[in-house]
């Protein structure tokens, strides 16, 4: 058997991946957005981490510099609708509890978190509102409203660094997301790191590999024309290596959510971003 | 009438199945990651297995390998090596062996086995039990890459 035809080709595609993501500079409404750091510690494989905005073609980067053109702000005009709008039992809308949603500056940054040894999402924590303190109905977890009020309180946060805790009660959780990540599943036996890490920067047809950071979530995609959450994103990915997904907002989508937030630690909120 | 409908749906059975000559999936005999004997006792059709090649629902081998001869096709992936020349680098044998399970020779290959149809995690339900290509189009895909020569 002659190997090195394969080796020598290999090394090639290898070389090349470090260099694939383009060198553009996001800057949105005037203001300048990190979209390359040195990877988290944590992270063995990688020595660079990208924002999924670098791989993306110049048409739709551009969409993100500019709020005016960026196709999710209708949807976080929808946010603001929401924030303000009485629902359930208790006659209440999120701003009688919290006089700005500018006060959430930050959050997006800190998520998901531990509490009452649980793992929780910013879906979480929104519905514990409309249920406990509204008397509300929840929200489904990637639907319409949803995804609105998350972009508006995600967008608070923009410019600032992830930093998700990862030990302490949070690191049984990492771990199971980690291990969900380098997991293959589905018919095309594939993991996250199949693609997202050994191959970030290549062609898969028409389709530039990210590193599948989630820095930009939720986020606009020209694809279905609407805003599309984490959860929902694992889903199609699954999906597309016929695999059975995880339920959205369940305990393992949480801890991939967790273990891929972390992946990004350093890169900056995009909330919401413009994707193909 | 009965029997014309019986006879397009036996004809359509014999288009989607397995034959029963086939060797099963599972029943592949690898040495050193190749396969030697053809998975359906015969020669694959070179025409045919340049469709399955391009054909997203079938082997989709462009999602991930350029092929030159394929340029009418738009997008072509990278994540593997280039097709052109391919049958000047590898026997028949093997490029069976890689169709077939590529893990059987490159440990940790991102590549799917196009013909095993068990030992899945979390198969969607249309796929369970099911492998990517039958053993046929495997043979249409190994007898297509045989005529992948450098110039």
């Amino acid at each position: 058997m002659n190997l090195k035809p394969w080796i020598a080709i290999a090394a090639i595609s290898l070389s090349g991946a470090a260099f694939a993501q383009d060198s553009s500079s996001l800057s949105v409404e005037g203001e300048a957005l990190l979209t390359e750091t040195a990877a988290p510690e944590h992270m063995e494989n990688v020595d660079t981490i990208y924002s999924g905005w670098r791989f993306r073609s110049g048409e739709t980067q551009a969409l993100q510099t500019d709020d005016f053109d960026n196709p999710a702000m209708i949807f976080v005009d929808k946010g603001i609708d929401l924030w303000a709008k009485v629902d359930g039992t208790e006659g209440k809308s999120c701003s009688s509890c919290h006089e700005d949603v500018a006060d959430f500056a930050g959050l997006r940054t800190t998520l998901p978190r531990v509490e009452d040894a649980g793992l929780v999402t910013m879906e979480n924590l929104v519905n514990e509102c409309r249920t406990e303190r509204m008397g509300a109905e929840a929200w489904k977890y990637s639907k319409g409203n949803m995804t609105a009020m998350t972009a508006l309180i995600g967008l608070q946060s923009r410019g600032m660094a992830m930093n998700v805790a990862i030990d302490g009660d949070a690191a049984p959780f990492w771990e199971k997301g980690k291990e969900l990540y380098y997991t293959r599943v589905g018919q095309l036996d594939m993991s996250c790191s199949n693609c997202h890490e050994d191959n970030y920067g290549t062609m898969i047809r028409a389709d530039h590999l990210s590193q599948g950071q989630i820095n930009g979530f939720p986020t606009y995609r020209l694809k279905n024309a609407k805003l599309n959450s984490i959860h929902g994103r694992f889903k199609g990915c699954m999906k597309n290596i016929r695999a059975t997904p995880f339920a959205e907002g369940g305990e393992e989508f949480k801890a991939l959510e967790l273990y891929l937030a972390s992946r990004g630690e350093g890169l900056v909120v995009e909330t919401p971003s413009v994707r193909n | 009438m009965k029997n014309v409908l019986g006879a397009a749906i036996f004809a359509a059975l014999i288009a989607t199945t397995a034959s029963a000559e086939d060797v099963k999936p599972m029943e592949v005999a690898f040495v050193d990651g190749t396969v030697e004997v053809s998975l359906t006792g015969k020669a694959g059709d070179a025409a045919e297995g340049r469709k399955v090649f391009a054909n997203r629902k079938q082997g989709n081998c462009l999602a991930c390998h350029t092929n030159a001869d394929l340029s009418e096709e738009s997008f072509h992936g990278e994540v593997g090596p280039p097709m052109d020349g391919v049958a000047g680098r590898w026997s028949e044998a093997e490029l069976r062996g890689i169709v077939t399970n590529s893990k059987m020779m490159f440990e940790g290959t991102i590549m799917p086995a196009f013909y095993k149809d068990t030992g899945y995690t979390r198969p969607l339900d249309d796929f369970a039990g099911k492998s990517i290509l039958t053993a046929q189009q495997v043979e249409d895909v190994v007898a297509y890459l045989m005529t992948l020569k450098e110039e």
